[in-house]
């Protein structure tokens, strides 16, 4: 009843290509930018934006470029913590050597390096499928480690491995506080968001999707696997490197290699196998997920009033994670996003049965 | 055996002999101490090919890929010296693969069950999920605390061959005795593979689950006598590198050195998991001696993955893995 289409007659072609053709969807999504963008700077609180908002924006970023290469493109990757920490390293780098250059300039920029490496290490696709390229890619995470921790170039120099970023400032206007930093990645993730689901509407999309389902029936209709391989590499590690210089720059403040290690690649390989294989809001449910239970597990004994030791519950949220991911495997493996299209299917017959 | 007579693996395998030599022949250094870090990275490949067993085995039975190998082996670990603390240790080992056998039945009840015939990457995940409920679950339950463990290994290094070279060539007893007890574990493999009537079954059930299935074979019941199989290995995989570098939590991350271990030898091979671990061992050992010093060190976090990759390009399926058929 609420979410019915009828009434609404498309009478153009571009009318029926829109992003959102449907107008509840259009309300709903516009009120929720205005609602993220006017009013939450207002009534949230500096915890929200610093152990909420702002990681789950960030990583959200990440999971989003990790979906196109999974989800859209079916390579699997377990290298993203190390493309991540090329996008943030470059960042450092630029704003290090180059500091004339302005921040949003370097974020795009440090992406740019970041979808290089990317290229390169998404070569060995061409060769390998499935779990070899899964392992393959690990390679690349365990080398762009062991980089950054001993080529001192990239540290400039630093004798304590861990570097920070300069204070961020954007066109003159210094991004100091909460709210700020929070606006900022909003608009930055907002922005990304848009690129991909027209990305992934557009040809190329489709031809990652063919890859992805028929790889050799795909080369025989005529799709370059090096061109729809390669640019998936390029345009996910665009992203994860923009993400990781955010990361970094607005979310760290100082950091070292092991914020990027391998266990950042299976935090988001996990939001983006929980939030949906192949779908952008996926991405954004399996990163809300991801970012908020661990806060809810370690809120949760004191809230019951069960005195437990910090060891005990670390413990204990290994465990609920690892049964969380099980239990939604077997619930839902097409993930949230799925529960949310069968929501959608509800409401469109509510409040009757069939 | 086809496989070594390929061009490109042959290929490889010259190039790589070439590398592995070629610090002596450049004067580098003298044939004993190169012997003594050949025998150290073969000694260590054979501990990796242990925790690799456990994972082709797996997938050779069940088509998954078991993440969650190294926290079996951390679990087994834990679980044997806390219980060892309490009871004989030949009482306590017993205790600890029935322990395993309980845990490969709820995995199968629990996790396997449910997600039968669900794609190799939702499977995977499952695996990750067990891993970290393994890794929390074991230190609730035994503590965190880095436990040593005393199964009679001997400990001190021992100069052998001191008539051939002099000063001979020091070789670590406690991995040679690992290596001989790996050796042991593979032929009872072997033999229980070829021999019996269950590891029959496991090898049909390896080569087609639904035609083994049509002709009687119980799939649940063989993915149990698998997955504890696959405890057994983790057992004794946990007994060896925990006498080695004490029970702690790193020892889950054994794992992650295993994969390249896999990944050279083929996902679904006995024989290539012993060579594969051979192999990575001695080039990790012998890139980090020789080429190391030029790069700043640490390169065996990374060599060995490099390794296997560079052999993915040449033959994607591993040394004896199956070879990939795409249907279109």
């Amino acid at each position: 009843m609420i979410y019915r289409e009828t009434g609404q007659f498309k009478t153009t072609y571009a009318s029926d290509q829109q992003l959102f053709p449907i107008l509840q969807d259009r309300v709903f999504v516009i009120g929720a930018l205005a609602f993220a963008f006017a009013v939450v700077p207002f009534i949230a609180s500096d915890y929200m934006f610093r152990a909420i908002l702002t990681p789950f924006l960030i990583l959200s970023l990440a999971a989003l470029g990790l979906n196109i290469l999974v989800g859209y493109c079916g390579q699997v990757s377990l290298g993203t913590g190390g493309f991540m920490a090329v996008g943030a390293y470059a960042a450092y780098n630029l704003a290090v050597r180059v500091p004339q250059l302005d921040l949003l300039v370097i974020f795009v920029l440090a992406g740019l390096c970041a979808a290089a490496v990317g290229l390169v290490f998404g070569i060995p696709s061409l060769r390998i499928k499935g779990f070899y390229l899964a392992v393959a890619t690990l390679a690349a995470q365990f080398f762009i480690d062991w980089a950054f921790a001993r080529i001192a170039w990239f540290t400039n120099d630093t004798p304590s491995g861990s570097v920070s970023a300069p204070p961020l400032e954007i066109l003159g206007y210094a991004i100091q506080g909460p709210q700020r930093k929070y606006l900022l990645v909003l608009a930055i993730v907002s922005l990304a968001a848009l690129a991909a689901r027209n990305l992934t509407r557009g040809a190329i999309g489709r031809a990652w999707m063919a890859t992805r389902d028929m790889d050799v029936a795909a080369e025989v209709i005529g799709i370059r696997p090096l061109t729809a391989k390669l640019s998936a590499f390029a345009v996910s590690s665009f992203f994860v490197g923009v993400s990781g210089a955010l990361w970094a720059f607005v979310y760290l403040g100082s950091w070292e290699p092991l914020a990027f290690d391998v266990n950042r690649s299976f935090q988001l390989l996990f939001m983006v196998i929980i939030g949906g294989l192949g779908s952008i809001l996926g991405s954004f449910l399996g990163a809300a997920f991801i970012v908020i239970l661990p806060l809810v597990l370690n809120q949760l004994p004191t809230m019951l009033g069960i005195p437990l030791s910090t060891a005990m519950i670390s413990d204990i949220e290994f465990m609920v994670f690892g049964a969380l991911i099980v239990f939604f495997l077997i619930v839902e493996p097409r993930g949230l996003a799925r529960l949310w299209a069968i929501g959608k299917e509800k409401l469109r017959l509510w409040p009757f049965p069939h | 055996m086809e496989a070594l007579r390929r061009p490109g693996t042959i290929a490889f395998f010259a190039l790589l002999a070439v590398a592995a030599v070629l610090p002596m022949a450049l004067g580098q250094t003298k044939f004993p101490q190169w012997l003594e870090v050949a025998i150290g990275g073969l000694l260590t490949g054979v501990l990796y090919s242990l925790v690799a067993l456990g994972l082709v085995l797996i997938f050779k039975a069940s088509g998954v890929f078991n993440f969650a190998q190294g926290a079996m082996v951390l679990f087994a670990a834990l679980t044997l010296v806390r219980l060892a603390e309490k009871m004989p240790l030949a009482l306590a080992i017993l205790a600890t693969l029935l322990v395993m056998v309980a845990m490969a039945w709820l995995i199968e009840r629990l996790v396997l069950r449910p997600l039968v015939n669900q794609e190799g990457i939702v499977l995977f995940m499952a695996t990750l999920g067990v891993a970290y409920f393994l890794d929390g679950f074991g230190q609730a339950v035994w503590g965190s605390d880095i436990y040593t463990l005393h199964v009679g290994m001997p400990k001190e290094p021992k100069i052998i061959l001191e008539g051939t070279f002099e000063g001979g060539v020091l070789v670590d007893m406690e991995d040679l005795v690992a290596a001989i007890i790996a050796a042991a574990l593979v032929a009872a493999l072997t033999l229980f593979f070829q021999k019996t009537g269950t590891g029959r079954a496991l090898r049909a059930v390896a080569d087609d689950h639904q035609a083994a299935q049509s002709i009687g074979i119980p799939l649940n019941r063989i993915w149990v006598i698998v997955w504890s199989v696959a405890g057994l290995v983790a057992l004794v995989a946990g007994i060896v590198w925990g006498s080695k570098l004490g029970v702690q939590f790193s020892l889950s991350q054994v794992a992650l050195k295993a994969l390249p271990v896999v990944i050279l030898g083929g996902f679904t091979s006995i024989p290539g998991a012993i060579v594969g671990g051979l192999l990575i061992g001695l080039g990790e050992k012998l890139s980090e001696v020789y080429i190391g010093p030029f790069f700043g060190g640490g390169i065996e976090a990374w060599f060995g993955y490099v390794l296997a990759l560079a052999f993915l390009l040449f033959r994607p399926e591993g040394l004896f893995g199956e070879k990939i058929i795409d249907r279109v």
